[in-house]
C-alpha cells in the first residue's frame, strides 16, 4: 500500500496541498474495503436500489410530517362529498384528488397519514424480532449443546404455528388495540426465523480461524461474540429482515383487514381496504388508491432487500 | 436412514407438545367468559353455569384443562364445541373444502410457477426473463387480500366469467379462481426459485461436460440440468403444500369458501376455545409430517446427501 501513495502523488512536495488531500483519498479508496463498505459501493450503482430508497424515503417523509403534504384532515368527514363525488384528478395536492371515501373522507389525505401506522409497525417489529431473534440465535450458535438444543426445539415449537393465525388470537386479548398492541404479537410471533437463520450464521463463522486466534490470544467470550462472530454473521440476517419489514408491513394492512388489528382512530391502509369492499362496484378509486399505496410499499421493501442481498452476497459477484 | 427418520419423529415429540400447549394457553388465558356469552342478555343461572363449566371442564386448572384435552386427543375426541356441535363433525366438514382449494392452488403453483422460472432460467437478461422478475415482483407485494379483491371485481363482477363467491365447493370451476388468487404469492416464489436454481446450475461443471459430449439439447436440459435444479423447488413445494392446508383465512374470507380457514377465523373471534384449538392441533401436525416428508425427500432427490 505505502508505494502506492507515492505512485499516485509524484509531485511529492511541490504538490499543492488540495491535490494532494485528493490523492491521499484515492489511495485509502484502494485499500481493501469491508463487506459493509463494499455492499455500499456496489448498492449505489444499482437502480433497484436509488428506486425503492428514494420511494422509502418518501414514506418515512409521510410518517414523520404528513402535514407537510396535505392541509386536510384525514378523519374530518363530510357526508354531502362522500364517494359519489367522483375524483378530481387534475386537483393535484387537494382533498378531492383521488376522492373521497364511503365516509366523505378525503382519500388522498388518508393515504398520506396511513404511512405512519405501517411504519412504525414495520420498522419496530423488524428491530424486535432482530434483536430477540439475533440474540438468541447467536446463543444457541455459539454455546452449541444443551443451549443449543433448548432454543432450536422451543423455536421449532413457536414455528409451528402460523403468523396470521397466531396474531388472530393474541389480539383477540386486547379490548383496545393499539400500533403497539400488534408490534407486540407480529414480534411474539416473528422471532422464529430470525433465530434460525442468526444460528445458521453463527456456526459457520465460529469456526473460522480468526475466531481461533482470538480465543488463542485470551479474548473473552462477549468481544468474540460481539467483535469478531457479529460483524461476520450479521449479512443474512440484515436480508432477511430487509424483506420480512415488507412482509410485516403487509401483516399489520391484513390483520387491520381482517378487522382484528388497527382499530378505527388509528388511520391505517388495512382498514380503509376494509371499509372499501362495501363500495367496491360502485366506487373503485376508494379501494385502489390505499391499496396502491400498500403495494407501493410493500414494493420498495422487497427491492430494497433484493438489491442488499444482491450486494452482500459474495456468491454473487 | 431408518435412524434418521426415527430421531426426526423423536424431536417431533416435543415440538408437538410445546406447539399445542402454547397455543392452548394463548386460547384459554383470553379474557371474556364463553359460559357467561351462552347465556347473551339472559341472566345466567349459577347452577347451570356450574354444571355447564363442569361439562365442557372449565372448573379446572389450566394445566389440568390441557392434560384432560391431550389425553382425549390421543383417544380421538376433539371435544365438544361451545354450540354443542363435535369438533371432530367441524373439521369433517371444513377439511375437504380446503384440500380441494389447496390441490386447485398447488396445481397452478406446478403448472405456471415452475414453466415461468424455466424459461427466466434458461433465457437470462431476455425480455422474457425481466418480464417474469417484473411481474413477480408485482404479484409478491400486492397483499393477498388486495388482489383477490381485483380479481373477483375483474373476472367475476365486471366480465362474468366465474361466480364471485363460491356456491358449491365440489365444483372445481368455481375453485379456479380462489385457487389462483391463493397460489399467487408461492408462484411467483416458485418461478424465482426456479430461475435462481437454473442460472447456478447452467454454469456447473456436469453441464458443460454433457454439452461437451455432444448430447442433444433436450437431454442436456431434460435430464442434467432440471433434474439438479428442481431439488429446492421440490422442498419449497413440499412445505407449502403444507402450509396450504391451514387454510387461507383471507381467501377463503374474500370468497366465501367454508374451508378450515374461515371456521377457524369466526372460531376464533367467537372465542371458541376447543374448536380454535382442536384445528390448530391438526395442523401443526400436518405442519410437522411435511416438514419431515420434505427433509427424506431431499435425501431421494439428491443421493449427494446422505442422513447417517
Amino acid at each position: 500500500m505505502p508505494d502506492m501513495i507515492e505512485k499516485s502523488a509524484p509531485a511529492g512536495e511541490d504538490a499543492i496541498p488540495a491535490q494532494r488531500g485528493g490523492a491521499v483519498a484515492e489511495a485509502k479508496a484502494e485499500k481493501p474495503r469491508s463487506l459493509g463498505l463494499d455492499a455500499w459501493h456496489d448498492l449505489r450503482k444499482r437502480p433497484v436500489f436509488i428506486i425503492s430508497a428514494v420511494l422509502i424515503v418518501v414514506l418515512v417523509l409521510f410518517a414523520i410530517a404528513p402535514g407537510l403534504f396535505t392541509s386536510v384532515d384525514p378523519r374530518a368527514g363530510d357526508l354531502s362529498k362522500h364517494y359519489l363525488s367522483k375524483p378530481n384528478y387534475l386537483h393535484l395536492f387537494q382533498a378531492d384528488w383521488f376522492g373521497y371515501d364511503g365516509q366523505g373522507r378525503s382519500i388522498y389525505a388518508r393515504m398520506i397519514y396511513g404511512a405512519r401506522a405501517s411504519m412504525v409497525v414495520g420498522i419496530c417489529v423488524t428491530a424486535g424480532v432482530t434483536i430477540v431473534g439475533g440474540l438468541l440465535g447467536m446463543a444457541a450458535g455459539y454455546y452449541g449443546g444443551w443451549v443449543d438444543t433448548i432454543i432450536s426445539r422451543f423455536t421449532d415449537m413457536a414455528f409451528g404455528i402460523p403468523l396470521l393465525l397466531g396474531a388472530l388470537v393474541i389480539l383477540n386479548a386486547f379490548q383496545v388495540r393499539t400500533v403497539w398492541s400488534v408490534v407486540f404479537a407480529l414480534v411474539v410471533l416473528g422471532w422464529t426465523q430470525m433465530t434460525r437463520v442468526m444460528r445458521g450464521s453463527v456456526i459457520t463463522v465460529k469456526q473460522s480461524d480468526y475466531v481461533t486466534a482470538a480465543k488463542a490470544l485470551g479474548a473473552g467470550t462477549g468481544r468474540i461474540m460481539f467483535k469478531h462472530i457479529l460483524p461476520n454473521a450479521i449479512a443474512p440476517v440484515i436480508v432477511v429482515a430487509t424483506i420480512a419489514l415488507g412482509g410485516y408491513i403487509a401483516a399489520e394492512a391484513t390483520l387491520s383487514f381482517l378487522g382484528i388489528g388497527l382499530q378505527d382512530p388509528t388511520i391505517s391502509w388495512g382498514i380503509d381496504i376494509n371499509s372499501a369492499q362495501k363500495v367496491i362496484r360502485q366506487a373503485p378509486f376508494v379501494l385502489f388508491f390505499p391499496a396502491g399505496m400498500l403495494s407501493v410499499t410493500v414494493l420498495a421493501f422487497i427491492m430494497l432487500g433484493d438489491a442488499v442481498r444482491d450486494a452482500l452476497d459474495p456468491k454473487l459477484r | 436412514m431408518g435412524h434418521y427418520v426415527l430421531r426426526r419423529v423423536l424431536q417431533m415429540i416435543p415440538v408437538f407438545f410445546g406447539a399445542t400447549l402454547l397455543i392452548f394457553l394463548m386460547v384459554y388465558s383470553l379474557p371474556g367468559d364463553p359460559i357467561a356469552a351462552m347465556f347473551g342478555d339472559k341472566a345466567a343461572d349459577p347452577a347451570q353455569v356450574a354444571s355447564l363449566r363442569h361439562q365442557y371442564y372449565l372448573d379446572q386448572p389450566l394445566w389440568k384443562q390441557y392434560l384432560h384435552y391431550m389425553n382425549n386427543i390421543f383417544h380421538l375426541d376433539f371435544g365438544t364445541s361451545f354450540t354443542g356441535r363435535p369438533v371432530s363433525e367441524i373439521m369433517a366438514d371444513a377439511f375437504p373444502v380446503t384440500i380441494r382449494l389447496a390441490l386447485v392452488a398447488f396445481f397452478f403453483e406446478i403448472f405456471i410457477g415452475l414453466p415461468l422460472g424455466l424459461i427466466a432460467g434458461l433465457y437470462r437478461g431476455s425480455i422474457a426473463d425481466t418480464l417474469v422478475l417484473v411481474l413477480t415482483l408485482i404479484v409478491i407485494s400486492i397483499p393477498v387480500f388486495v388482489l383477490g379483491y381485483i380479481a373477483q371485481t375483474i373476472f367475476a363482477i365486471n366480465l362474468g366469467w366465474v361466480t364471485a363467491t363460491v356456491q358449491d365447493s365440489t365444483d372445481i370451476t368455481q375453485l379456479i379462481l380462489p385457487g389462483l388468487v391463493l397460489a399467487s404469492l408461492s408462484l411467483a416464489y416458485v418461478a424465482r426459485l426456479t430461475r435462481t436454481s437454473i442460472g447456478e446450475n447452467l454454469r456447473a461443471d456436469y453441464m458443460r461436460t454433457a454439452v461437451a459430449k455432444g448430447l442433444p439439447r433436450q437431454t442436456v436440459i431434460g435430464r442434467h440440468l432440471l433434474r439438479n435444479s428442481l431439488i429446492p423447488v421440490v422442498t419449497f413445494l413440499g412445505t407449502d403444500l403444507g402450509a396450504l392446508m391451514g387454510g387461507a383465512i383471507v381467501t377463503e374470507g374474500i370468497f366465501n369458501i367454508a374451508g378450515v380457514g374461515n371456521v377457524l377465523y369466526k372460531a376464533i373471534n367467537q372465542k371458541e376455545g376447543p374448536t380454535v384449538v382442536g384445528i390448530v392441533t391438526v395442523l401443526v401436525l400436518v405442519y410437522l409430517v411435511a416438514s419431515l416428508v420434505v427433509d427424506l425427500l431431499y435425501a431421494v432427490l439428491d443421493p449427494r446427501i446422505r442422513y447417517a
